[in-house]
């Protein structure tokens, strides 16, 4: 097969982050210091890098490595949505770890690998390269989900983590044997195809493919954190350093929707008969389990993993009416979601101090009248997530919907409907608590400017998107038009 | 002669020993890990017969993937058992309820 140094231009980003990302290792071994200045100097550099090299290194489609690799628009939408997500949570949790005496370079190094695995997933252009990208992205998770050494929670969550991310990897490669064996090749596109055939042929192998999809569908909903497979969500949220719950909830997030789109849009696509009444099921689970127990919560960080199943839930709603408006109201609802989950975990890391964790929903009380910009920052948030407009989250469902019903689904957008406004009720209970409630605990904010600076500006892009969606919102839809 | 469907069930039955552990095993987090590791062989097993039996080299290609995967995969989990045991002193899964789920 003949290979040329043209094929290394779609890579760059990738291989610009790997070389990056080694030399934060190097970096972080002769700067010490509790601040770790020199590490999270360079990580940021290394974030800003590999974002400048996507956007500039982009040539339109491509398929290089043998097809192992591809480089669309989908990549790359998702590739800097990923990055500048990272970045933010960088931000956000540097000031956070250090007064806790976490801030070891091995944060920095293990977000910018797991990043790579996203990446990877992003632009697969095989099932090899997508289960690669997928365990770079899982590996370096467990470690950072039991990255506080001292903390029995951090490791009960490292440890439940681990075994059912095993346990997902495993049956979503079992699916993928499975239909390797009934294709014979694991390109995305030549897969595509050949299932296509089989299912003109009408041969004994229909089944087969039917028992692959099950098994694809199972592992990818794991990953997902859609309901039934849900359980591990809220303990891994309520346990890791909440700098890690960050990147779980947003960027990790969005390498799960690169894994669903590239499955199902890419290479399940001629099997939309089978998987649709699946990823309903799934998506009003989800939706159902989501809204109704997170009511129950009184930990915040819990109430946000269910939130996020629920949210997984109209995601799903989306990619199920498999259309390439589905697809894109999809991306769209994602990278907003991220967006506003930065904003929330953002929060619960500059209220809490050394001994403190505000991550109960009772220290929210009075805050507006400690800080009204904080204030203001848990209205938009909480309001977005509820799908209040003007907001972003209300543009986002409200594209979700409408691709749904597109396709004559009316009933699963009722059901929809009726789930957010269930849902609503606790997001609002925490403005309540916010604007209308006595300050119960009376200790001053400490938060450095830069952190303040960045929380109000996340809040504040809530806000705006939601006036001028549109931009974003076409994006997302030139990404899918080729569909 | 050793057919593909042969192959297949004895994959199907490694599958179902691994998936089963994991979920009726309520002992030792050690067995979990060998289910983690069983689950891939079982994956392999099928990988190694379709690729065999398809006269394609891919298949075996991602076996070896897998195989190094599933090395690193156990050193984490080996080393998170380790922090397990050091933050509780045990690592009996009835153990951990630190978090209720």
């Amino acid at each position: 097969m003949e290979f040329s140094t043209q094929e290394l231009i779609p890579v760059l980003p990738e291989i610009t982050l790997l070389v990056m990302a080694s030399v934060v290792l190097l970096v972080d071994l002769f700067a010490p210091g509790k601040e770790r200045v020199g590490t999270y100097t360079t990580s940021m550099l290394a974030l800003a890098l590999t974002a400048l090299v996507s956007v500039y290194s982009y040539q339109g489609e491509q398929l290089v490595f043998a097809g192992h690799h591809q480089s669309d628009g989908l990549s790359l939408v998702l590739k800097l949505a990923m990055v500048i997500a990272v970045a933010v949570v960088f931000l956000y949790g540097r000031g956070y770890l250090a007064v806790r005496g976490l801030l070891n370079g091995e944060f920095f190094t293990l977000s910018l690998f797991g990043l790579l695995g996203m990446m990877i997933i992003a632009s697969a252009g095989s099932l090899l390269s997508l289960y690669l990208g997928l365990e770079t992205l899982s590996l370096s998770l467990y470690a950072l989900v039991g990255f506080d050494r001292r903390s029995v929670a951090s490791s009960e969550a490292a440890i439940k983590y681990f075994i059912l991310g095993a346990l997902a990897s495993g049956v979503l490669l079992y699916g993928i044997s499975i239909l390797y064996g009934v294709t014979g090749t694991i390109q995305t596109a030549a897969m595509q195809m050949e299932i296509q055939a089989v299912l003109t042929s009408a041969g004994q192998y229909q089944m087969l493919l039917g028992l692959g999809v099950v098994f694809v569908v199972v592992g990818a909903a794991f990953k997902l954190g859609a309901a039934p497979f849900h359980m591990w969500l809220p303990d891994i949220y309520e346990g890791s350093p909440t700098a890690v719950t960050n990147y779980l909830g947003t960027a990790s997030k969005l390498a799960a929707i690169a894994l669903v789109l590239r499955l199902f849009a890419d290479v399940l696509q001629p099997l939309i008969h089978q998987w649709q009444p699946m990823l309903m099921l799934l998506a009003v689970a989800s939706l159902a389990v989501g809204n109704i127990i997170a009511i129950a919560q009184t930990n915040f960080k819990r109430m946000l993993a269910y939130s996020a199943i629920s949210h997984m839930g109209f995601v799903l709603l989306g990619v199920l009416v498999g259309t390439g408006a589905g697809y894109s109201a999809s991306l769209f609802y994602m990278i907003t979601y991220a967006i506003t989950g930065l904003a929330a975990f953002g929060l619960i890391m500059l209220l809490s101090r050394l001994g403190f964790e505000a991550e109960n929903l009772v220290d929210f009380k009075g805050l507006a009248q400690r800080s009204p910009l904080m204030g203001l920052v848990v209205l938009l948030v909480m309001f977005s997530m509820a799908g209040v407009p003007p907001t972003v989250g209300f543009f986002a469902k409200l594209a979700v919907i409408d691709a749904v019903i597109e396709q004559g689904f009316a009933w699963i957008a009722v059901v929809a409907v009726l789930f957010s406004v269930i849902g609503a009720f606790y997001y609002l209970r925490v403005v309540k608590l916010v604007f209308f409630d006595g300050v119960e605990d009376p200790s001053p904010l400490v938060s450095s400017w830069d952190e303040r600076f960045v929380l109000v500006l996340n809040g504040l892009f809530v806000l705006v998107l939601g006036l001028f969606p549109g931009k974003l919102l076409e994006i997302c839809n030139q990404v899918f038009t080729g569909l | 002669m050793v057919t593909l469907a042969d192959f297949l069930v004895l994959s199907a039955i490694l599958f179902a020993i691994s998936a089963l552990g994991i979920f009726i095993n309520r002992k030792n987090l050690i067995v979990l890990l060998m289910c983690v590791e069983l689950m891939l062989l079982a994956v392999n097993t099928n990988f190694l017969a379709f690729s065999y039996f398809l006269g394609d080299l891919h298949g075996q290609i991602f076996v070896f993937f897998v195989l190094t995967v599933a090395a690193a995969e156990s050193s984490i989990g080996l080393a998170i058992i380790v922090l397990l045991m050091r933050n509780r002193g045990s690592i009996n899964v009835q153990d951990i309820h630190e978090l209720n789920g």
